[in-house]
């Protein structure tokens, strides 16, 4: 108890108040940050894991994803490792198949999610209020649908597609991303050197490109893996309702779905697909638990 | 001093009715966008022109988009939701029951989760940096992540098949007593718990620990308060915004959660409906559902800023 308290608030963990720069400019700090716990080492491997899967699974696939083979739902064999699916396709080569479109997927609506957010933010910070107010207003308005109701609503309007659920994915969570670069980009500007660098006459995308960004980068970083996390579950979620990617493609989620029917008899097949999402997931959440930046916003 | 609290809470409560228009606005049009329209969907590829001209004078697609819009709002207001394509009914009166389901799901739900959710997050921030809270960070961390339809399929798995404590995937209509109740209700509640205690656990003790470093605290300890008259009486006050906050925003999380706890239990709720609306695409349905989630949200989200302005007297005297 004591230990927590002692004077001069001894952990930093907050980024926000420019106290990344504070952390950048002291090398024993970075050094201390820099090493890694064994949960964020276990959270690194399978994240590293999965990206493997998802750039080479399809070459380690030991059958084709889409071939039938004998039985149906059997279980953990030689010849199948994880079993085989409702069809009597190999669950492995289905997995390896479906976790580039999971992980795929996330990570392009992800990024794209990020970029868009934090330029909207940083502009907003940068510009006056009348930019500010009314994009904030609009930000407001797309935060307070659930991600979720966002996606079922824009499904029922145009069909899923591939390019469809990546739209859907970026119009779900660019607004939290907005809202934390916005905050963290309005820290920084009260700050001397982009006082300075005003006064300098630098343009405004100088000034969010040059001195800002590099100094809001860890945050956008964990934010990034944050926004990963929760479009891989509204991805596989919306498969699993069978409103997500659609046949004959499957990601993980179609996968659950698919074979939901072997569920009872707790056949590999709907166990590994579901499996495989949980332990990406848990890896980029274990990984940037590392970087000790809070979870702020549960969307 | 109070009548800035009231414009304040004014200020708040008028800033949420613009959002709530401006997401009318975002529901109707993305769904105005639509290529083709309703008619011709509902009366599918091979109807003669003239009926689906005919169907849509009926249902009023005929008027420019602004026109319907204003009904359509107009509607919402004296809480005429429009008629469903997929059986002409009124909305209303579908969504009426299913409405009760769910918000009983949500409430029981509630109940269960934030006493103990608060109750993990305090443990674990008087706690900071002990083992027991190390071993809850990763517990949460990795539960957080997990997807719900996980979680569901796990528990069907081992509490409906192989210990047969309650039937699988059927949702029991008739509760007779809580032995019923408790049947029907343990698993698609469990659910949603695993998912929201984690993440409100998480935000609770980020919030108490801030405060917990904070000078005053650590004043009250020198004067010798014990360590849980500290937390309780000294820290959690300050702290009653940023957990509000929490609070809601893991509740208002329910709003999507629902949607696949809904599906895989059979639950009759309005997600399921609204699963259902999406697959026949009724749209009328559908913007009904959006507006009544997003209206829920709202309410959760006001409600938590309510409660930061009310307990924190700096905010008060803005």
């Amino acid at each position: 108890m004591t230990r927590s308290v002692t004077p001069g608030r001894a952990a930093p963990v907050l980024p926000v108040d420019g106290k990344t720069l504070d952390t950048q400019l002291s090398p024993a700090r970075t050094r201390r940050r820099a090493r890694w716990s064994p949960t964020a080492i276990i959270g690194g491997l399978l994240v590293a894991f999965w990206l493997f899967i998802a750039l080479f699974g399809v070459w380690l696939a030991p059958y084709d994803p889409s071939a039938l083979g004998g039985a149906v739902l059997s279980g953990y064999s030689a010849a199948h490792p994880l079993g085989t699916d409702y069809l009597g396709r190999d669950v492995l080569s289905r997995i390896l198949d479906g976790a580039r479109f999971t992980v795929g997927l996330a990570l392009i609506a992800a990024v794209l999610a990020c970029a868009l957010g934090s330029g909207l933010g940083l502009l907003a910070a940068l510009s006056g209020r009348w930019v500010d107010e009314p994009l904030s207003r609009l930000i407001d308005a797309l935060i307070s649908m659930p991600s979720k109701i966002t996606a079922l609503v824009m499904v029922s309007a145009f069909g899923s597609s591939v390019p469809l659920l990546i739209v859907m994915a970026v119009v779900g969570y660019t607004p939290g991303c907005y809202r934390i670069a916005r905050s963290l980009a309005m820290n920084l500007t009260e700050l001397e050197y982009v006082q300075v660098a005003r006064t300098r006459g630098e343009g405004r995308l100088y000034i969010a490109v040059v001195e800002m960004l590099p100094n809001m980068r860890l945050p956008l970083l964990t934010d990034l893996g944050l926004r990963f996390v929760y479009i891989v579950l509204l991805l596989s979620g919306m498969s699993f309702l069978g409103l997500g990617v659609q046949p004959p493609n499957a990601d993980l989620g179609s996968l659950v779905r698919e074979n939901i029917g072997g569920l009872a008899d707790g056949a590999p097949a709907v166990l590994m697909p579901a499996l495989a999402i949980g332990t990406l997931t848990v890896g980029v959440n274990l990984l940037i638990d590392r970087f000790g930046a809070r979870r702020r916003g549960a969307r | 001093m109070d009548l800035s609290v009231f414009s304040l809470i004014a200020r708040r409560l008028g800033g949420g009715l613009l959002t709530l228009f401006l997401v009318s606005l975002l529901v109707f049009f993305v769904s105005a966008l639509l290529p083709g329209d309703a008619a011709q969907q509902a009366l599918g590829q091979f109807a003669l022109p003239e009926q689906v001209a005919a169907l849509r004078a009926q249902m009023g697609l005929d008027q420019p988009a602004l026109l319907r819009y204003v009904h359509w709002l107009g509607g919402l207001l004296q809480g005429d939701l429009g008629q469903s394509l997929a059986n002409q009914m009124p909305i209303t009166s579908v969504i009426g029951s299913r409405l009760v389901n769910s918000l009983m799901l949500a409430g029981v739900t509630a109940l269960v989760s934030v006493p103990l959710a608060l109750t993990l997050g305090i443990v674990s921030a008087m706690n900071a940096g002990r083992r027991l809270d190390r071993a809850l960070n990763i517990f949460t961390l990795g539960i957080v992540a997990v997807p719900e339809f996980l979680v569901a399929t796990l528990a069907v798995l081992v509490f409906a098949v192989h210990l047969h404590w309650t039937s699988a995937l059927s949702f029991a209509q008739d509760i007779s007593g809580p032995l019923d109740f408790l049947r029907a209700y343990a698993l698609p509640v469990g659910t949603l718990c695993c998912v929201i205690v984690a993440q409100m656990a998480r935000m609770t003790r980020a919030a108490l620990v801030d405060q917990l470093q904070s000078p005053y605290v650590e004043m009250a300890r020198l004067k010798g308060v014990g360590p849980v008259r500290a937390v309780l009486r000294h820290a959690l006050p300050n702290a009653v915004g940023p957990i509000a906050n929490a609070v809601a925003l893991s509740l208002s999380y329910l709003m999507g959660g629902v949607v696949i706890v809904e599906t895989i239990f059979n639950y009759p709720g309005i997600a399921q409906l609204m699963v259902d609306g999406v697959a026949s695409r009724d749209l009328p349905l559908i913007q009904a559902c959006a507006m009544l989630f997003c209206c829920a949200y709202l309410v959760l989200m006001t409600l938590a800023d309510l409660c930061a302005i009310l307990s924190n007297p700096r905010l008060r005297t803005l």
